[in-house]
């Protein structure tokens, strides 16, 4: 079975010459379904780039990214874009919502634009604001609503219609602890559910909510946990 | 330890006996605490020598039951407002690692701090499976793993600290190092 991502030997260089950047260098990174993997890191050391390579707005200079089982590279740009609709979610760390549009209307735009005609469209998108507890909320505008909620409907944006891969770019924004955490279990329970899912987040209580925390230096993976053992090695634990 | 007084606020709600003392004790700290039932009649045999509880005085100490006294709930009432030791041991041991990893002639720093960083978000990830597992409605729970992985958070952010200081500026020389590791000082002085 092909695996949602796979970044094969991944480099990103930005300019040339003196000026030249390595953003990533030979990054390989699988996540499988039912995986939410976050990657930390500090500023500049490749992170976003890693993210929208895996979301296919940015093409690698060398190396593959494959979203199930197709090399992002091999594909025309408009089939790229329909990947885009089809397979992959956002959620963007200021949210992004369309302040025009009413929050279901947000929640069944990436439908409608893959040709998803309003009927189902909004019954896919009903169901994922179910399972994010805010269907009640979906006739409010996004100025109408707390900053968890305006979260809850994007991560409802991003999961709509069963895509595969669910990629967020410190998701937690500006929210406070309680309710950042509340975002990170949404994401971890979409992911259970079967759904890809990459973290970017320089924060380490974020970062451990995934099952795997990879990291990245300067362009480069120097290191990844291990899948940890389960809760009741913590009691026993003489290490805290 | 607190054990004295998580057990005078367990009887602040009406008198009860050990066993139940042990079972509320451990469910309120979400498990992570466990206590066994010997610790909780020797410090309940401690705080009715201090007379800070009293009991019915019949049977074997199962049978017993204990209730608070005006002593106890005095003492309970000032030590929730005692602030706890803030003061940092005067030597971290990942600190003296550290620097002491400066020193050493073709090690790279960054990856003992990328060790470090590892080990404390592994455990961090422990945690919060825990606080994952138990629901977003365990509040007992859920402040026991939040105080340990605010802990947690800290030291990665030292370490997160340690790595940027290290890229920009020159490691300090072996005399700084050996001043700052010789002894436990309460005033250290970093040069600039």
């Amino acid at each position: 079975m092909t695996s949602p991502l796979e970044l094969r030997h991944v480099s990103k260089t930005y300019g040339s010459g003196p000026t030249e950047v390595h953003a990533l260098r030979e990054v390989d990174l699988t996540v499988e379904r039912g995986e939410l993997v976050a990657v930390m890191g500090p500023s500049g050391s490749g992170k976003s780039t890693l993210l929208t390579i895996a979301g296919s707005l940015e093409t690698p200079t060398s190396g593959q990214a494959i979203v199930d089982g197709i090399d992002l590279e091999t594909v025309s740009p408009s089939d790229r874009a329909k990947m885009r609709r089809r397979s992959i979610g956002y959620v963007f760390q200021d949210f992004n919502l369309l302040p025009g549009l009413k929050a279901i209307e947000n929640v069944t735009l990436p439908l409608e634009l893959d040709g998803v005609s309003s009927k189902p469209a909004r019954a896919a998108a009903l169901e994922a604001m179910e399972e994010l507890d805010v269907a009640d909320r979906m006739d409010r505008f996004p100025d109408e609503l707390s900053g968890g909620e305006r979260q809850r409907v994007a991560i409802a944006r991003a999961i709509v219609g069963r895509r595969g891969l669910l990629l967020a770019d410190e998701p937690t924004g500006a929210l406070d602890s309680v309710n950042g955490e509340g975002v990170m279990r949404l994401l971890r329970a979409a992911t259970h559910r079967g759904v890809a899912g990459v973290v970017v987040t320089h924060e380490a209580q974020l970062a451990s909510w995934a099952d795997r925390v990879v990291f990245l230096r300067d362009g480069l993976v120097v290191d990844q946990t291990t899948a940890p053992p389960g809760p009741e090695s913590l009691l026993a634990a003489g290490d805290l | 330890m607190s054990v004295p007084y998580a057990l005078l606020a367990l009887l602040s709600d009406g008198p009860k006996y050990g066993l139940r003392l042990q079972n509320e004790f451990e469910s309120r700290t979400g498990e992570v605490w466990p206590l066994n039932v010997g610790q909780v009649y020797t410090t309940l045999q401690r705080l009715e020598r201090d007379g800070l509880v009293e009991s019915d005085d019949e049977g074997e100490r199962s049978q017993k039951r204990y209730r608070i006294t005006p002593a106890g709930q005095g003492d309970l009432a000032a030590w929730l407002r005692t602030p706890p030791e803030l003061v940092p041991p005067p030597r971290d041991e990942l600190v003296i690692k550290v620097l002491v990893a400066l020193q050493i002639p073709g090690i790279d720093v960054h990856e003992i701090l990328q060790v470090h960083r590892r080990h404390v978000i592994e455990v961090m990830q422990r945690y919060t499976r825990i606080k994952a597992a138990a629901g977003a409605d365990d509040v007992a729970l859920a402040l026991v793993a939040d105080a340990e992985l605010f802990r947690l958070e800290g030291i990665v952010r030292w370490l997160d600290a340690a790595d940027a200081r290290l890229k920009q500026q020159q490691p300090p020389t072996p005399a700084e190092v050996a001043d700052l590791t010789a002894e436990p000082s309460a005033e250290m002085e970093v040069s600039p």
